[in-house]
């Protein structure tokens, strides 16, 4: 008798190698579906269950979800490109033009990356305002907030720093006119020009060090405030998703169990039980 | 006994005294770590090109003629007092100016600055006429060699229109 495929995929998860890599294995019961999530080193991060309200689209317009995937796609264009570009001076502009014109699917993953970056700053504004206008940094949120906007600081700071990198006429003046700005702030401004460029002017350190924030420095942070403010949406109880939300009032109308004791819908806040009933 | 091992209030036990030692320590490792840091990112020795540039003879220079030499961010002008030099980069964030010979001013392309250049009334060569630049194009100090080369000190402002800020030759 002839074994099916799943048959055999499940002979597949019983041998020692499987339970030594997936320890808990598969399954369907909600103790090893919770399992999966917070066992595994890459996703227990993110909480095994969450509301279904959370998950509604005009809630939040996936806005937070797609800046984060910007980002990714970002880091996965970015490595390729650095492979085969120097950041020193007078190769960095050959490099480029390399990279557009020689390389296989270079030009490919120089437009991505370009295109995600530009997309990842509006995507940030995006979701800042959609946060604010739906009141997402009240109350028990604020400081998740603030991590955000360090965020939006990280990102503006990697859009700024990799501007520079394929050194053309562009990239040279804006960046000349950027850190004079930054001298101009009152004291401590021409130290902050000296060690940002590394120089008086924009050189070949001022190219090094940029690069050395582009690709190291400023994505390692961004990559600790991300973990950060994830966890504190975990923490502050998921997703904002106030009970008076159409999408939520939706959800909640079937998502939410009924109280044994009061006949009341588990969860509907007291301010509201009264426009919602059953 | 009761003062023997009650603690008075000078007192340190040995574990305090250690805790604080070790914590002092630490203070002045993380200061010290944080200064030998900073001075780390400042760069000791810089690979710039050195700011005395040769500009040549004087001859070059015609009278009532103003050169930009756009590789040294530099003007060499020649007025009826003598030769002086002016800083090319605008003073408001840094862009490279321009001669406009059809105006007889200098012109920033990036935000609109405007520069005087030849000595009209109250207005000095370099001072500001419109635009966002706070400062006037400062003037180099210039000298001649012994090989009587025009040698222009772009790490050195002179005042404007003093003897010494001037070439005559």
């Amino acid at each position: 008798m002839a074994k099916t495929i799943d048959q055999r995929f499940d002979d597949l998860r019983q041998t020692r190698v499987w339970r030594s890599i997936f320890r808990s294995g598969a399954g369907s019961s909600t103790l090893k579906r919770a399992l999966a999530i917070q066992q595994n080193v890459f996703l227990h991060l993110f909480s095994t269950k969450v509301r279904t309200r959370m998950l509604s689209f005009s809630a939040t317009w996936y806005l937070g979800t797609l800046t984060l995937g910007t980002f990714l796609i970002l880091v996965a264009t970015g490595i390729p490109l650095m492979f085969y570009y120097h950041p020193s001076v007078p190769q960095a502009y050959a490099d480029t033009k390399d990279l557009q014109f020689v390389v296989s699917s270079g030009l490919f993953l120089r437009n991505l990356h370009r295109w995600s970056a530009h997309a990842m700053v509006f995507l940030v504004f995006a979701h800042m305002f959609k946060v604010f206008y739906r009141g997402a940094y009240r109350t028990p949120r604020e400081f998740n907030w603030v991590i955000g906007v360090v965020l939006l600081l990280i990102t503006l700071l990697l859009s700024y720093t990799g501007y520079l990198l394929p050194w053309d006429q562009l990239a040279y003046w804006a960046i000349t006119v950027g850190s004079n700005i930054a001298s101009a702030v009152p004291l401590i401004g021409d130290k902050i020009h000296f060690l940002l460029l590394g120089g008086n002017a924009v050189n070949a350190n001022a190219l090094l060090r940029f690069y050395v924030l582009h690709c190291m420095i400023l994505p390692l942070t961004a990559m600790i405030f991300v973990a950060m403010h994830f966890w504190r949406i975990r923490k502050d109880g998921g997703l904002y998703a106030h009970s008076s939300e159409p999408a939520v009032v939706r959800a909640n109308a079937s998502e939410f169990p009924t109280s044994p004791k009061t006949g009341e819908k588990w969860g509907t806040p007291s301010s509201l039980r009264a426009k919602e009933g059953q | 006994m009761a003062e023997e091992t009650s603690k008075q209030t000078d007192d340190v036990t040995r574990r305090e005294f250690f805790t604080k030692l070790g914590l002092g320590s630490l203070s002045i490792a993380a200061v010290g770590t944080a200064a030998f840091s900073y001075q780390y990112l400042e760069p000791n020795v810089l690979y710039e090109p050195s700011p005395v540039v040769n500009e040549g003879k004087p001859d070059r220079y015609p009278l009532d003629s103003v050169t930009l030499d756009v590789n040294s961010g530099i003007y060499i002008i020649h007025s009826q007092e003598g030769y002086f030099s002016l800083s090319a980069v605008c003073t408001h964030l840094g862009c490279l100016t321009a001669w406009k010979p059809e105006l007889g001013i200098i012109a920033c392309p990036c935000h609109g600055s405007k520069f005087a250049v030849s000595e009209q009334g109250k207005v000095r060569p370099g001072d500001k006429i419109e635009g966002p630049a706070p400062r006037p194009l400062p003037w180099k100090r210039i000298w001649l060699n012994d090989d009587g080369d025009l040698l222009v000190d772009r790490s050195t402002d002179v005042p404007p229109l003093a003897p010494d800020s001037f070439v005559r030759v």
